[in-house]
């Protein structure tokens, strides 16, 4: 018996221990390699992923305590937020190396889900769990309030 | 740089530059640029199929229209790809929509970086500065070529056919073809000798904004060594000593071979190989290890003991790097000396992507898949390995999730460790060894830590008459295959930014204690000026303060041969209103550093935040690096050149007990989050000289600037990095 996963609106049945951590079944198993891996324990943000619409760090996530949630990875965003920050992530220049990148617009997608304006604390209150060792920060900053105008 | 280079040796593949300063900036090889990496006329190089046109090692161009442009440096974020293709681009007229990149195979010959001899590899902000000519003339000749076949398709003179956006047109005939187009009869002409290069009142790309060539980041579709997938690829970590130079005394590997998903152990000279189906599987497996460590040889100090062994060195002279005129008679006879003693923790790189290399044992030698920055290093050190060529070590070039230094190590270490893995293991199938976040920060390869001493004393307008500063530390290249670059015993990287100081005191004298522990290190952005910016620029400070003078205006006064200098600081000063009030509460601290022959100046604002702490409110930044290619990739680079300088500044350090590395994770070895990010503002010098490298030089202003702040608000210069609960 396998563990039935819905990601980016797809079912899957994988044969994979409870305690494996969602990033890893997402990576490993499904090929999803968009979510990349940083730290292992929560403390970077490069994992980030959507459960249920909230951003959650799926290198912590065991994928036994998803089952049957519906789950977006980089691959599957849609909505129209995450094609307005994507643009501005695009038209502002944001990315380096690009490691952490899906990882800040998977959180940066949700921010704005949930805070259509967010002011300059919300954005840094929120986007704290992030880290860019390229340190692109101010870009994202700026690229959050150009998508948050595309949006309005 | 007219020294020859032409012996390869497996130990010193490397010689020194007549420039000092710099890093990496090592011997110029090839007595010409793109001509000696040509092929015949309609012969094609590299991954050229065969209707398309390649006229050199640099682009191709197919009948689809798409133009390739082959980047030989390493895309890590700094933005080399945009700037490569900027530059061919700019020569060819090609449009820059049908204009894609792609990574160069491995070659010295002809993917050699110009600067640094027969040796492949991206380093100390070179890529723009050996390729500036290089991917010009590709690009020239290539649009030579194209217009070539115009001309004797439309039997009409080459002189009359003009070049625009990937069209060729000739005028009073109304005939035009794309590229694409006349790309397989383009094939067929000669490659020119000699091309006429485009002035610069010419250029169309270079100076512009243009679109960044590293796509598919925002989408998750960029491909990463970590996202490399093969059918029947094993996974792989590695449990390694955790004291430098331990060795695997016994390991019980039976709890770890029955964790499903695991496939072998493996013990390697690195450590004990986990095999599994996945990283999960393989990350049981190593937890599961039972391991004795032969600690016999190890590396067992710890950094209070380094630290206090280093502040013992200062007492005596080390060997002298700098001795113009007389310190000791100047500084003996002086009423007024001044003295103080820096502090500089190890640091690691900390890249976000963890190091990983995926490999793969072939008939014929070795393939492997990885962000490679040094490609020459590892296939030498691969090959000896296997004991085959280093041509038989073939590289995929990949994006690096960053590296900073990280991934261009002379000892080739997670490549090697790979290599060992294959190598041990008998089946032939594609294998990724990936680091964890622990071992990335445990791994080694640290910048040094060092101890400074400045001493000076001041003349009548409280000027420094005398200046002596001594640096104690690590050899970063010692014992390398960059050793060749060592000279009189002194390594360039230990004392840049110390030894071409460039305020003008007479009496100067700069020497170094090179200590020989067993510490790992590596050049980490920036190199020497990490620290050395750090002691001079806020040394300086306390001496302008000192003589009751302003900061800006006393080091006016000592860099009158230094016109770039200058240009940055008085920009930096005159855009952060230097001079001008400022509310209640807020100060300014500026800093000017030259490194890789790119100048910086920065000025910090920042303001109170209670509690004795402060908060940075703002950067000022102003560099001149040559010619300006990408200028929006030049601010880029001192955004996050000025971030990557604020975590040692505000919060990094790796730290030894008895040898063992007390950080592990980003909760314990901290970097610069969103919420500690102070506005930027970039300027950028208009100039003509030729373009340097906006990598590195960023970085190591942005901490003595902030210092320099945080001197003018409490009196106190912070001389132990980092100066942690200063700032939040």
């Amino acid at each position: 018996m396998g563990i039935e996963l819905t990601i980016n609106g797809e079912k899957h049945s994988l044969d994979v221990p409870e305690d494996m951590p969602l990033l890893w079944a997402i990576r490993d198993h499904l090929h999803l390699t968009g979510t990349k891996f940083g730290c292992g324990m929560a403390q970077c943000g490069a994992c980030t992923v959507h459960l249920d619409g909230n951003a959650i760090r799926s290198c912590v996530t065991p994928v036994g305590t998803v089952k049957g949630q519906n789950i977006t990875t980089i691959e599957g965003l849609q909505s129209q937020v995450a094609k307005a920050v994507q643009t501005s992530w695009d038209e502002g220049a944001v990315v380096q190396c690009g490691y952490c990148q899906s990882g800040q617009i998977m959180s940066a997608v949700a921010l704005l889900e949930n805070n259509a304006n967010p002011s300059d604390k919300d954005i840094d209150d929120f986007m704290a769990g992030n880290i860019c060792r390229c340190s692109t920060y101010v870009r994202i900053r700026a690229a959050i309030k150009d998508a948050a105008a595309k949006i309005a | 740089m007219t020294m020859l280079n032409n012996h390869i040796s497996r130990r010193a593949f490397i010689r020194k530059t007549t420039h000092g300063g710099a890093g990496l900036t090592l011997a110029l090889t090839l007595p010409s640029v793109a001509g000696a990496s040509e092929s015949g006329p309609g012969k094609t190089v590299g991954n050229a199929a065969a209707d398309e046109f390649s006229p050199n090692a640099f682009v191709r161009v197919s009948p689809d229209n798409t133009v390739t442009i082959i980047s030989k440096h390493i895309e890590m974020g700094q933005g080399t790809y945009t700037g490569l293709a900027t530059l061919l681009t700019e020569e060819l007229d090609a449009d820059w929509s049908q204009v894609k990149v792609e990574g160069s195979e491995a070659d010295p010959k002809r993917y050699n970086n110009l600067l640094w001899g027969p040796f492949q590899g991206t380093g100390g902000s070179t890529a723009m500065a050996n390729s500036f000519m290089q991917m010009r003339e590709a690009g020239a000749k290539a649009r030579a070529m194209l217009v070539a076949a115009a001309a004797s398709l439309w039997k009409v003179p080459a002189g009359e056919i003009t070049v625009e956006s990937g069209v060729l047109h000739h005028k009073s005939s109304s005939s035009k073809i794309s590229f694409g187009d006349i790309a397989e009869l383009a094939a067929a002409q000669v490659v020119p000798e000699k091309v006429t290069l485009k002035t610069p009142e010419a250029f169309k790309l270079i100076g512009q904004p243009v679109v960044r060539k590293d796509t598919g980041k925002t989408s998750g579709k960029a491909i990463f060594t970590q996202d490399i997938q093969f059918p029947g690829m094993l996974t792989a970590l590695i449990a390694h000593p955790p004291k430098a130079g331990g060795r695997v005394q016994s390991v019980d590997a039976s709890a770890a071979k029955s964790v499903p998903g695991v496939v072998e152990v493996l013990t390697i000279d690195a450590g004990v190989a986990v095999l599994a189906n996945d990283f999960w599987s393989a990350k049981k497996g190593r937890d599961a290890l039972k391991i004795s460590w032969d600690n016999s040889q190890a590396f067992s100090k710890s950094s209070s003991d380094i630290l206090k062994s280093y502040k013992s060195q200062l007492e005596q002279p080390g060997t002298s790097v700098v001795n113009n005129g007389d310190f000791d008679a100047e500084y003996a006879q002086s009423d007024v000396r001044f003295d103080a003693i820096y502090e500089f923790p190890f640091l690691a790189h900390a890249a976000m992507e963890p190091m990983n290399c995926v490999i793969q044992r072939r008939p014929d030698g070795v393939e492997m898949w990885y962000g490679a920055q040094l490609q020459t290093g590892d296939q030498m050190q691969v090959a000896g390995l296997f004991g085959i060529q280093p041509e038989q070590v073939k590289i995929n070039m990949l994006f690096a999730g960053g590296s900073f230094g990280r991934r261009a190590n002379a000892h080739s270490d997670y490549v090697l460790e790979a290599a060992q893995i294959a190598k041990a293991y008998t089946k032939a199938v594609p294998i990724k060894l990936v680091w964890s976040r622990e071992d990335d920060t445990r791994g080694w390869y640290y910048r040094p830590m060092y101890v400074h001493q400045l001493s000076a004393s001041l003349d009548d307008e409280g000027y420094p008459k005398a200046w002596r500063h001594r640096i104690v530390g690590q050899s970063i290249i010692s014992g390398t295959a960059f050793a060749g670059m060592m000279q009189n015993g002194i390594d360039p990287t230990s004392v840049e930014g110390a030894s071409n100081l460039p305020y003008h005191v007479a009496n100067l004298k700069v020497d170094l204690h090179t200590v020989k522990d067993g510490v790992p290190v590596l050049w980490w952005r920036s190199v020497g000026s990490t620290h050395n910016a750090y002691s001079t620029e806020t040394f300086i400070d306390e001496l302008a303060k000192a003589a009751g003078k302003d900061p800006v205006a006393y080091r006016e006064h000592l860099l009158k041969e230094h016109p770039r200098h200058l240009g940055v600081m008085k920009l930096a000063a005159e855009k952060a209103g230097w001079g001008t009030p400022l509310p209640k509460g807020r100060f300014r601290g500026i800093a000017v550093h030259e490194s890789f022959n790119s100048y910086v100046a920065q000025v910090a604002e920042i303001e109170e935040a209670g509690n004795n702490q402060y908060r940075i409110r703002k950067i000022t930044c102003a560099v001149d690096c040559g010619l300006a290619i990408n200028p929006d990739i030049i601010k880029a680079q001192m955004e996050g050149g000025i971030g990557y300088g604020l975590s040692p500044a505000l919060m990094s350090e790796i730290t030894l007990q008895d040898g063992e590395v007390q950080q592990s994770n980003f909760h314990n070895y901290r970097v610069l989050r969103i919420n500690q990010m102070p506005d930027i503002d970039v300027h950028i010098v208009k100039s003509a000289e030729p373009p340097t490298g906006v990598g590195e030089p960023g970085t190591p202003v942005v901490a003595p600037a902030v210092a320099n702040a945080l001197f003018a608000a409490t009196g106190k210069m912070p001389r132990k990095l980092p100066f942690d609960g200063l700032i939040v």
